[in-house]
């Protein structure tokens, strides 16, 4: 669906479900230089079982337009206003890798319309690679190859996604070259190079919280993902083995299984 | 000790490793280093919401082996890896894949613009059957690149061909095809089954859509009927209005579009859940892994390939016996620098020439060739040969022989891996007979 956040066209993904605001919300971020299109083995099912599933592109992500904020500050009060936008009051976050700095800074502003918080791949802080944030910055598509083949544990190396026939890492590839490099996944990367509260911001989060982490992940290395979940009072953390930083797409059935059991029993669903 | 700093590389899998490795996990699989073959029709369902999720799309997995199967599943990540595609989906031969193609991207009243050099069978595909389906074709000769963009209509929906046209080697300039097609905003469909992603990978040239037989370089034997389709994901479905069954809820999965829902492997997903739903080409996991069997030594087979196609380009082109030699590494083909910038790895193993003496000279040749195969297939490990006139494009007319770019005198000849010695006098065998024809037909 399309709707207006200051003034811009926003594009989610509903899953397949028409938008009702009696439901509950999710909302679901994605991570540096991707789209909506991450999460389609997360967001079909909750759409199915009595949620409005919003997974949303970014400003000038996907098919949403305007510029790529510059910073996570600025895309934690963006999610804010997209739960005003849509008409509710509340909502529960799902961040993924970059999406995760996001929903933690935006669960520490507005702690009473944040009901549940579930990260993927997060840290309290990403630092880049200044080579790579170098070639995102100047638009070379390597940067892409790169964070795809770092966001790939060995085993996705390989191939083998829970839908037949989808090849993972080709497909992660085209959504972040969907618009121009420079415009997202260079800005993208600078914002999170310069976001420095992830930790002080993880330290006000009271609202129920979930951490999964993978044992493979080079992008945001496990470790860091447990020093995050040990700031927020009462975090629970699931750790995939054998899988890296795209978690959502190398063990879609796994993350849907934790998922789903975290969200329903904090957040109920509306009952048909 | 040097202090330049290491560059940066990604270290994805290359193309030799993708070819044994790509889309196949033994840890998941009980430790098995070779694929399995899943000989089975349907899959247990956890509970009723697991049931419920898989035929809703809302989480990967098997139902039934028509729509998936895990051991098809391989070969499918396999052949997307391989060609750089975000998706494929495997079918029971290259003609059904082509078949869900169409029936994915077009409706009653949609028109697609055709090269007109393609296999036999394809041909009467998009001129006999596709209009019983209220889709017409306009075909446009392979190399008249200004042709396409003349025949596009309001209502087509896209641009098909053959990279390397069957029978008669004319090649497509694709690079010039893609921006006449991508301007209309439509996409450009390549059948590259002479080609194999080793030789060439279309979506590097803005292809959108690949089609394969398996049946033929891939698998390689001889031993197993396959097809695919493999999406580029590209192409924006929704840059214009011209597919709404791509973006407009469809109501066969609860008001999904296809195209907002899973973007770059929108095509093949359609096609899976409702082409194979519908239609059900689907491909046996026995044939699934014949073919992953030859996918393993794809680049050493088709190195040696092409290495004998050469060495019988020039053993033809000197010989008394033969009238002309089409293959794209010959210097004097017309396409032969549009052929080393789209296939810099080898110009495939398909050569056509005329044999002196014409259709009588033909039938007597390929009567006494010994060695080499008369039949109806391509890419085999074996060298095959057809005369095509009489054989694959039989069921054309004249008219429609000569639009193909057909004579009677020609012959189609895919190249196997034997020495190639070996090939060079099982050919002798079959000129000296040809210069006979009436002598050997008598006997």
């Amino acid at each position: 669906m399309k709707f207006k956040v200051n003034g811009h066209e926003v594009f989610a993904s509903t899953g397949g479900r028409p938008f009702d605001k009696k439901k509950p919300l999710i909302i679901f971020v994605h991570g540096s230089g991707l789209t909506h299109m991450t999460w389609v083995l997360q967001t079909r099912y909750f759409a199915f079982h009595g949620y409005n599933s919003l997974a949303v592109d970014l400003p000038g992500h996907g098919l949403s337009s305007g510029k790529s904020l510059k910073s996570i500050e600025e895309m934690a009060d963006w999610v804010s206003d997209v739960i005003d936008a849509v008409g509710h009051k509340e909502a529960s976050l799902v961040g993924h890798s970059q999406g995760c700095l996001v929903t933690v800074e935006c669960t520490s502003r507005y702690p009473n319309k944040i009901k549940t918080l579930s990260l993927m791949g997060g840290a309290g802080a990403i630092p880049m690679n200044p080579e790579l944030l170098s070639l995102a910055e100047n638009n070379d598509p390597k940067a892409v190859d790169l964070m795809m083949d770092w966001a790939h544990g060995p085993a996705g190396h390989f191939g083998g996604h829970p839908v037949p026939g989808l090849y993972h890492i080709n497909t992660g590839t085209m959504l972040a070259k969907t618009r121009t490099i420079q415009n997202t996944l260079g800005v993208d990367f600078r914002a999170c190079d310069n976001y420095k509260n992830g930790f002080e911001a993880a330290k006000k989060i009271k609202c129920p919280t979930l951490s999964i982490l993978a044992t493979d992940d080079k992008m945001c290395p496990i470790k860091e993902g447990k020093k995050l979940a040990s700031l927020i009072d009462g975090s629970q953390v699931d750790i995939i083995d054998n899988c890296g930083h795209m978690m959502l797409l190398e063990e879609a059935d796994r993350v849907l299984t934790v998922l789903k059991k975290f969200i329903t029993t904090n957040y109920p669903p509306l009952s048909s | 000790m040097s202090d330049k700093k290491k560059e940066l590389k990604p270290n994805t899998y290359k193309f030799d490793t993708l070819s044994l490795h790509a889309g196949y996990q033994p840890h998941k699989n009980a430790g098995s280093r070779q694929v399995p073959i899943y000989q089975t029709t349907s899959y247990l369902f956890d509970d009723v919401d697991h049931a419920a999720a898989l035929f809703n799309l809302e989480r990967g997995g098997h139902i039934y082996s028509r729509i998936s199967n895990p051991t098809v599943g391989v070969l499918e990540e396999r052949v997307a890896s391989l060609e750089g595609g975000t998706a494929a989906l495997a079918t029971s031969s290259g003609m059904s894949a082509i078949f869900l193609t169409v029936m994915t991207l077009c409706e009653a009243g949609d028109h697609l613009v055709v090269s007109s050099q393609l296999y036999g069978g394809t041909v009467n595909l998009f001129r006999l059957t596709l209009p019983k389906f209220g889709i017409k074709c306009t075909f446009v000769k392979p190399r008249d690149t200004e042709g396409f963009k003349k025949a596009i209509q309001k209502n087509t929906k896209g641009i098909f061909g053959e990279l390397v046209g069957n029978p008669g080697n004319e090649i497509m300039n694709m690079p010039e095809i893609v921006k006449i097609a991508h301007d209309a905003g439509i996409p450009l469909m390549v059948d590259a089954t002479y080609q194999t992603p080793y030789l060439c990978k279309p979506f590097e040239h803005g292809a959108d859509i690949v089609i394969h037989s398996l049946t033929k370089w891939m698998a390689g034997h001889g031993s197993s009927m396959a097809g695919i389709l493999v999406e580029g994901g590209k192409f924006d479905w929704m840059q214009n209005d011209k597919f709404p069954t791509m973006t407009k809820p469809y109501e066969g999965y609860h008001g999904l579009s296809f195209a907002e829902e899973f973007g770059p492997t929108a095509f093949t997903m359609k096609a899976r859940a409702e082409g194979m739903r519908d239609f059900g080409p689907c491909l046996s996991p026995q044939n699934a892994w014949n073919v992953l069997q030859g996918i393993e030594t794809l680049s050493v087979r088709m190195k040696k390939h092409c290495s004998n196609a050469e060495e019988m380009v020039k053993y033809l082109s000197n010989h008394e016996s033969v009238a002309w030699v089409s293959h794209p590494s010959a210097p004097n083909h017309p396409d032969a620098e549009l052929a080393n910038k789209l296939l810099p790895n080898g110009k495939g193993s398909m050569i056509a020439f005329g044999i002196k003496g014409g259709k009588d000279a033909g039938v007597a040749f390929i009567n006494n060739v010994k060695l080499a195969s008369h039949l109806a297939n391509v890419g085999d490990t074996r060298t095959l040969v057809i005369h095509p006139a009489s054989g694959t494009h039989s069921q054309m007319d004249e008219a429609t022989l000569k639009f193909a770019g057909l004579s009677h005198d020609m012959i189609r000849l895919s190249v196997g891996i034997e020495d190639i010695d070996d090939i060079k006098n099982d050919f002798e065998i079959g000129f000296r007979a040809a210069r006979k024809p009436r002598l050997v037909s008598n006997q």
